[in-house]
């Protein structure tokens, strides 16, 4: 292969990896946000827990990478849940910006909680066996073959659930009507909790992938990734499952490619940009419709 | 009621007795470090050798400051790895704890900030570790500072002399550069490398560049890739260079690494492991290559904390050693005498070498030396100047 097409699909792979991890959090936002249309600014820093726990199963309890994943992801879902019922479902028919407030307090508490325990950055030991293949020129390595592939698992699985499970079918229709849905027999309290539950568990297995592509975890290191994982369900149309994750692809791709093709100093500068114009374009983002199914 | 009020009257009164009796035999100095935030390896180090110091100090009577011998006590503040809370430490140690001199912080980008204060507020601040020239320079007439000193050498000197190591010692004719652009440090030093690197005749092939808390490199490092280097330099943080050649190589960059004096922590071997064996850095004193003064430090601070001490730790005593002989020179505690003091100060045999400030400048004269990372500890390979 010719070098600048072997250059472009190593960028291209960069992007899928980098994505994947966007889509699985980015999924936490917009699912909150289709079934309370609260914005969970928490849920960066239930990313970290995830990425804790991944450490703590991985380095005190020695599991290997499936008990691992497995470890991680219960955690933070139970982690998401109990959230939900200590400190958001007091404030259900409170201001929506109580809500958020609550959400910022909780996100500086993980945080903070986290610093006190764990001030040092921590080292994940590699859980995987590093393989790397060379594909003419293209470096693959087994960790991003598994990343991809097992975030866009969870995706579909998710997809599946929420579109042709009754338990989806009750999530859809809770965020349709919250008055009216509850009085048909739909368990208004144990459908939050489970999309909690759903949207966090995610997060950790985001969380348990990301510490193991980048083995140095700390306290801070879901701020700036949730940010990014919130742009993206913001961009793919807050609220709907599919452009969370599309979103999250296109935030991934313009972020690689922007360093990719121009220098690395304006890669923030000209991804915003090129998102905010996106914005402009379509308010509601890429499959949101304003007022129309969510979740 | 009256009883009452001269009761509250003369325990004031005896609590300003007991105020103005410390302030006569105690000397405080503040200290302000890393504790927490991305760096907290840096901080523990330099509150321990500060910590040490005071109390090497103390077991020997105090300070010998004109004639009466003053204990000294430290009060040591945590900015959170925060540029804002750099400054706001500074700021409540002089003014609230009112120190005599401040050592610290460590890192550029919070020296800067905390440099402004002790500069405007007239009060002696010495950085042990932040090697950016703008620390102890004035922003708006960009003449030295003259409250603001340093214990370590600057990022020009260190830039030229890995500029030059890499092209003598590795022969290696092209280099990238992977730097974090928000940080001063970091962004400092690339920039004097790559001045001094294409001076000497190399070629920079790839200048690349990331923004603090980015975790993911690959698009910069397939670039770096495509440039093929002979050599990679990462003026970055210990918590960074770990993720940046474990990137590497699974993108299966095969040039070595180079780096600078944020290397030189502990905490690098940690987090990095086997993927930085071989690799080089500049730094500012090696432990296992140390002169008569430094043996007994690193004896002392090894048997304290159970770690031999970074160079944070080294230049953190250094730092003290300066202030503590400036304070007996200057022979009162007074900041204006104190400040004076140590410009002038004869040289200073400190653990990290030889030091002395010039009569127009902040930064001590002294030599770097380049360490080598083998088996998992930090090995001396050769002294440098450019």
């Amino acid at each position: 292969m010719s070098e600048g097409i072997v250059y472009w699909l190593q960028q291209t792979l960069n992007a899928l990896q980098l994505g994947s991890i966007y889509a699985l959090i980015a999924l936490g936002y917009t699912m909150v946000y289709g079934i309370l249309t609260m914005i969970n600014f928490a849920h960066g820093d239930v990313f970290m827990i995830g990425a804790f726990f991944c450490f703590l199963a991985a380095v005190f309890l020695g599991l290997p990478f499936a008990p691992t994943l497995l470890l991680a992801m219960v955690g933070a879902a139970l982690l998401g849940v109990t959230i939900e019922r200590l400190a958001y479902k007091p404030l259900r028919h409170a201001p929506r910006v109580s809500a958020i407030i609550t959400a910022l307090g909780v996100g500086i508490f993980l945080e903070n909680f986290t610093l006190a325990l764990a001030p040092y950055p921590k080292n994940i030991p590699p859980l995987l066996e590093h393989v790397t293949w060379n594909l003419g020129g293209v470096s693959l390595s087994s960790l991003q073959v598994i990343i991809i592939l097992l975030s866009l698992g969870l995706m579909f699985l998710l997809d599946y659930v929420v579109h042709r499970t009754p338990v989806g079918m009750a999530m859809r229709a809770i965020s349709w009507d919250k008055t009216f849905v509850p009085l048909m027999g739909v368990p208004l309290d144990l459908i939050i909790s489970v999309t909690f539950a759903i949207g966090a568990g995610l997060a950790g297995a985001a969380g348990t992938m990301y510490a193991l592509a980048y083995p140095v975890i700390d306290p801070y290191m879901g701020i700036m990734v949730g940010w990014k994982a919130f742009i993206s369900a913001v961009v793919g149309g807050i609220g709907n499952i599919r452009g969370a994750m599309i979103g999250a692809f296109i935030l991934g791709g313009v972020e690689i490619m922007v360093t990719a093709f121009f220098p690395s100093t304006y890669r923030d500068f000209v991804a915003f940009t090129l998102l905010m114009l996106l914005i402009l374009v379509r308010p509601y983002g890429i499959l949101g419709k304003p007022r129309t199914q969510k979740v | 009621m009256r009883k009452a009020l001269s009761l509250l009257l003369f325990s004031v009164l005896v609590s300003l007795g007991v105020t103005a009796w410390g302030a006569g035999k105690t000397i405080k100095l503040g200290v302000i470090a890393e504790l927490t935030g991305d760096m907290p390896a840096v901080g523990t180090s330099c509150k321990n050798a500060a910590e040490m110091a005071v109390k090497e100090v103390n077991a020997a009577g105090g300070l010998q400051v004109g004639k009466e011998k003053m204990k000294v006590e430290l009060v040591v503040e945590d900015n959170a790895g925060k540029a804002d809370q750099s400054a706001a430490a500074a700021q409540k140690l002089i003014t609230q704890d009112a120190v005599l001199a401040i050592v610290g912080p460590n890192a550029s980008r919070y020296a800067i900030p905390a440099s402004e204060i002790a500069e405007s507020e007239k009060t002696v601040l010495i950085t042990p570790w932040s090697t950016n020239p703008k620390t102890t320079l004035d922003a708006t007439t960009n003449k030295p500072k003259k409250y603001v000193f340093r214990a370590c050498f600057i990022d020009p000197f260190q830039g030229g002399v890995l500029a030059k190591f890499a092209l003598e010692n590795l022969k290696a004719k092209k280099a990238a550069v992977l730097y974090d652009v928000a940080s001063d440090y970091n962004k400092g030093i690339a920039e004097v490398f790559k001045a001094n690197y294409e001076k000497l005749g190399g070629k920079i092939v790839a200048f690349e560049t990331y923004t603090t808390n980015d975790k993911d490199f690959s698009a910069q490092l397939t670039k770096i890739k495509d440039a093929k280097p002979d050599v990679i330099f990462l003026p970055n943080y210990y918590s960074e260079v770990p993720l940046q050649v474990q990137q590497a190589k699974r993108l299966g960059i095969t040039a070595p690494f180079i780096g600078s004096d944020s290397w030189g922590s502990n905490e690098l071997l940690t987090l990095g492991g086997a993927d930085l064996n071989g690799y080089y850095f500049s730094t500012h004193y090696a432990a296992d290559n140390a002169a008569p003064v430094a043996k007994k430090f690193i004896a002392d601070y090894e048997k304290a904390y159970g770690t031999k001490p970074d160079d944070v730790a080294a230049l953190t005593y250094d730092a003290f050693g300066l202030l503590f002989d400036s304070i007996q020179s200057a022979g009162k505690a007074d900041r204006e005498a104190v400040r004076a003091a140590l410009a002038t100060l004869p040289t200073y045999k400190g653990v990290t070498g030889d030091m002395k400030f010039q009569a127009d400048s902040r930064d001590p004269i002294k030599s770097a030396v380049i360490l080598q990372i083998k088996d998992g500890k930090f090995a001396y390979y050769t002294n440098a100047n450019p």
